[in-house]
């Protein structure tokens, strides 16, 4: 297990130090982008979450975003590829465990999302996502709470104002909501908390 | 994992499955076919996280039979009797029909049927990340998120439709009248089933009904819709006896797998 995961097993990875056996690869695989969002690494994204040896060679792991996430294929041939073209022999090995979670987003990535024209999420995924449909708690002691006036404070990449509407839950990708600035009048994309 | 043990656990883990892919075919259907373009999006992305957990769950399927087989076997391969979905999944987006007869697809049908199957989902999937099966744990904990989504989506809708217009309220009532029997198999389990949750740790699905029966009751109080009285024909499409209708769902979804049984695309 490298230092990394025994650190950080559940949340945004930075970059490790210079001195960490891996630290190569790692700045390698900087390069490896979401297919859909082009200006975040898979570091930044939470998906990259582990480079170690395992006992067949080096293991490369990452970790699905949204079960039927269809840039998920995508991202393993982009990281096989990169740690081919650089003469890198590892396996690429997807874990599900700890479940990927928008809290895993780096401070920089949110910032790059904003930029991109992308809200980031808002707050903890896992308070938000069940503040406004089932709040769940405990495991195994889950609340239906379902609040009507729900007001999220999704501020708009564009103008920054917080007088934003939801359009629709669902956009165009699995991560993401349709929203609209009602200062701007500007339409964007929200990542949604997961 | 002893032999007997793995293959209850792959029982459970192909009847989870099922629910997920034909939930997600039936839920694609109206993929370009949507009443507005924002539920367009939202039905086909509801299909694919559906379809994506019943990926990783026929994955697991394969992995604890060992027996070869693979995702793409499992969903193309298998005949209708060999599918353990819950019968209220494979229904069309219409109230009853005689056999043969294709109606008009109504939207009020396909958000109550998300709202039941969602909202009971959710309290399984919880129950399912304490499973002591750390990747049937795993695929819980990741499809729960997904399913508070789409709770959330259909839960909104059920109440504009049941508060909303006269037409809108009985459409829905209607869908409800007709959908609502079909749920009583949502707490039975087959023998295979059962034993896996057993000894999985995880307690019957028939406990989590009250958690349920609340959840459902609040929504449909503020969508002022009624509850439907359940009983009736107990439907036994998780022990494999299905309506007529799966067998048209499983013809379209598999002609194309089967037509290319090698294909690659």
């Amino acid at each position: 297990m490298s230092v990394l995961q025994a650190v950080n097993p559940q949340g945004p990875l930075g970059l490790p130090d210079a001195d960490h056996p891996h630290h190569a690869l790692w700045l390698l695989l900087e390069n490896v982008c979401d297919p859909e969002i082009p200006v975040v690494s898979l570091r930044e994204m939470g998906v990259l979450r582990d480079i170690r040896e395992g006992p067949d060679g080096l293991h490369v792991i990452i970790t699905p975003t949204y079960s039927g996430c269809p840039a998920m294929t995508q991202m393993h041939d982009d990281v096989q590829a990169a740690l081919a073209a650089a003469g890198v022999q590892a396996q690429v090995l997807t874990q599900l465990a700890p479940a990927w979670s928008t809290d895993w987003l780096t401070d920089e990535a949110r910032e790059k999302l904003r930029r991109y024209g992308i809200a980031p999420p808002n707050g903890s995924a896992s308070q938000t996502a069940e503040g406004s449909a089932m709040a769940g708690v405990a495991s195994n002691v889950v609340h239906f709470n379902r609040s009507t006036s729900r007001k999220d404070d999704v501020a708009c990449p564009q103008c920054h104002s917080s007088n934003t509407t939801e359009v629709s839950r669902f956009g165009s990708t699995a991560c993401k909501a349709m929203y609209r600035c009602l200062d701007c009048m500007e339409p964007f994309d929200y990542f949604k908390p997961y | 994992m002893s032999a007997v043990v793995s293959t209850d656990a792959a029982a459970l883990a192909l009847h989870l499955a099922d629910n997920a892919l034909i939930l997600g075919q039936r839920n694609a259907e109206w993929c370009g076919h949507g009443p507005i373009l924002e539920e367009d999006l939202a039905l086909a992305n509801n299909a694919l996280d559906l379809i994506g957990q019943a990926r990783l769950l026929y994955q697991h399927v394969a992995a604890l039979r060992q027996d070869g087989s693979d995702e793409d076997r499992l969903a193309y391969f298998r005949d209708a009797h060999e599918f353990k979905n819950h019968t209220l999944l494979e229904l069309p987006h219409s109230t009853a029909l005689a056999p043969t007869a294709s109606g008009d697809r109504d939207y009020a049908v396909t958000i109550v049927r998300n709202f039941l199957y969602s909202s009971f989902m959710v309290l399984v999937w919880d129950a399912l990340q304490q499973a002591n099966d750390p990747q049937l744990a795993a695929i819980a904990s990741k499809s729960r998120k997904e399913a508070l989504y789409h709770v959330q989506h259909a839960q909104d809708w059920l109440i504009r439709f049941g508060d909303g217009t006269a037409e809108s309220h009985q459409k829905a009532q209607a869908a409800l009248n007709h959908l609502m029997p079909y749920t009583q198999s949502f707490w039975l389990l087959g023998e295979a089933e059962a034993a896996a949750l057993q000894a999985l740790g995880v307690a019957h699905f028939s406990s989590l009904q009250k958690a349920w029966q609340t959840q459902v009751a609040r929504v449909l109080a503020e969508a002022t819709l009624t509850m439907p009285a359940d009983g009736g024909h107990v439907p036994q499409g998780h022990v494999g006896v299905h309506s007529e209708h799966l067998g048209f769902v499983l013809a379209e979804m598999q002609s194309l797998a089967r037509a290319h049984p090698s294909g690659v695309w």
